[in-house]
């Protein structure tokens, strides 16, 4: 369950992360004061305050959406680490040096073409240290939702705690647990890193 | 029904503002252990003993990369087995204070990276003691530029607080939950808390941001 969680979230938020950072860097300024607000908010407010929003006032009389606990473990923690993944990927696109504009320019491609061949590939590499820390923060910050009833590993450990009563292995054994997964996350982003930078980074960019 | 009851809203205000207080409080001592921790982590990590930073590079890792809510629940319901009452504020800002310590102790570590290795062998060469050298030399250099970092931490933490509502500390977000579970309306109280947050946490974001620019002026 917390593995589903990690997975789906972080989907979400890399595309969350993708429109919001596009969308402060767009040219239009209502969409970019858009995005500057849904950056603000889901960062200025607490995780577990956004998730409880989601959950508990959601399905009452003005809105009437009750989602399962799952899709808003899902889209609340996926909004989340989105919010804080487009700031990181604002700044990637911002580190792209500016001879490439010039460059893209100079071969008279569009503004979509140079985002998605030139701009992009550059800046989402240079976005993915920050960006694994964020996926692990991700996983830890999947622990919350055993707060809206969910069964991940934090509610597991929890409920077994209640029936065993062998609080000490319980716990610890949930702590070595969530510390494996993130050294799992920190492994494959570094091993994603070094085959995508493969024969780029001699070429001299960053 | 409204869509949101402002009339509950101003009723429920007083209440809530009285929680944010132990929020707040939670904050500042949880923060001022976790920075004068961190630092202790931070110079035990760089130490040439390798019996002293082993441990303490795998404490900082190990309590990194695990989450908060775990460890508050050790040290809530792990440690009365062995003899170690806590009350729930108690273990509440103990966790929150380890937690962030060892993240500032991340941020000491760059600080003090940053100190030109002249620095220290100038330190060397005038035979200073280590605790004199940090506290007359190193530090003062290393604080100054990591300031806004430090800043950015407790604004973390602040967000972080509401955690502790699952070992039953009644700040702010527990609160509105006990509030919303009377009244059967969430929308208001869950509401306020948000924006109590965002007006926190973006007031403390420009505070930061002014330090900042103050560090830049001075260099």
């Amino acid at each position: 369950m917390t593995v589903q969680i990690t997975f789906f979230g972080s989907l979400l938020a890399i595309v969350a992360a993708l429109i919001g950072a596009l969308g402060r860097l767009s040219p239009i300024k209502p969409l970019r004061w858009l995005a500057i607000v849904y950056v603000e908010v889901f960062r200025g407010s607490s995780l577990l305050v956004q998730l409880f929003w989601l959950y508990f006032v959601l399905p009452m009389p003005p809105f009437n959406i009750a989602m399962s606990a799952f899709n808003v473990a899902v889209i609340g923690l996926g909004l989340n680490i989105g919010a804080y993944g487009a700031e990181v990927l604002r700044g990637a696109i911002r580190s792209v040096h500016e001879g490439q504009y010039e460059a893209c320019q100079a071969l008279n491609m569009t503004a979509g073409q140079r985002l998605r061949r030139v701009i992009l590939p550059q800046a989402l590499l240079a976005a993915i240290p920050p960006g694994t820390n964020l996926l692990i923060e991700l996983l830890k910050n999947t622990s919350l939702v055993s707060l809206i009833t969910l069964s991940d590993l934090a509610f597991r450990a929890r409920q077994l705690d209640q029936a065993t009563l062998m609080t000490l292995e319980i716990f610890g054994l949930a702590l070595v647990m969530y510390f494996v997964l993130a050294q799992i996350i920190n492994f494959s982003m570094r091993t994603l890193e070094r085959r995508l930078a493969r024969g780029r980074m001699r070429g001299g960019m960053s | 029904m409204n869509f949101f009851d402002w009339e509950f809203a101003w009723e429920i205000l007083p209440r809530l503002l009285d929680a944010s207080l132990k929020t707040i409080g939670i904050t500042i001592a949880g923060f001022s252990i976790a920075i004068v921790l961190g630092l202790f982590l931070a110079v035990g990590r760089r130490s040439r003993h390798r019996w002293l930073s082993w441990p303490m590079t795998g404490l900082i890792e190990f309590i990194r990369s695990t989450p908060l809510l775990i460890q508050v629940y050790f040290l809530f319901f792990v440690l009365p087995n062995y003899g170690f009452n806590l009350t729930a504020l108690q273990a509440g800002i103990i966790g929150i204070a380890l937690h962030y310590a060892c993240y500032t102790a991340e941020v000491y570590r760059a600080g003090l990276d940053a100190v030109p290795r002249a620095q220290w062998e100038a330190v060397t060469a005038l035979n200073m003691k280590p605790l004199n050298a940090y506290r007359k030399v190193i530090l003062p250099q290393a604080l100054r530029p990591i300031l806004p970092a430090l800043g950015n931490y407790m604004i973390s933490m602040l967000k972080d607080t509401p955690v502790l509502s699952a070992i039953t500390v009644v700040e702010i977000m527990q609160r509105a939950k006990n509030i919303g579970s009377e009244h059967f309306r969430y929308l208001e109280p869950i509401t306020m808390v948000g924006l109590f947050f965002l007006i926190l946490s973006l007031g403390l974001a420009w505070f930061v941001r002014r330090l900042e620019n103050r560090m830049e002026l001075a260099r």
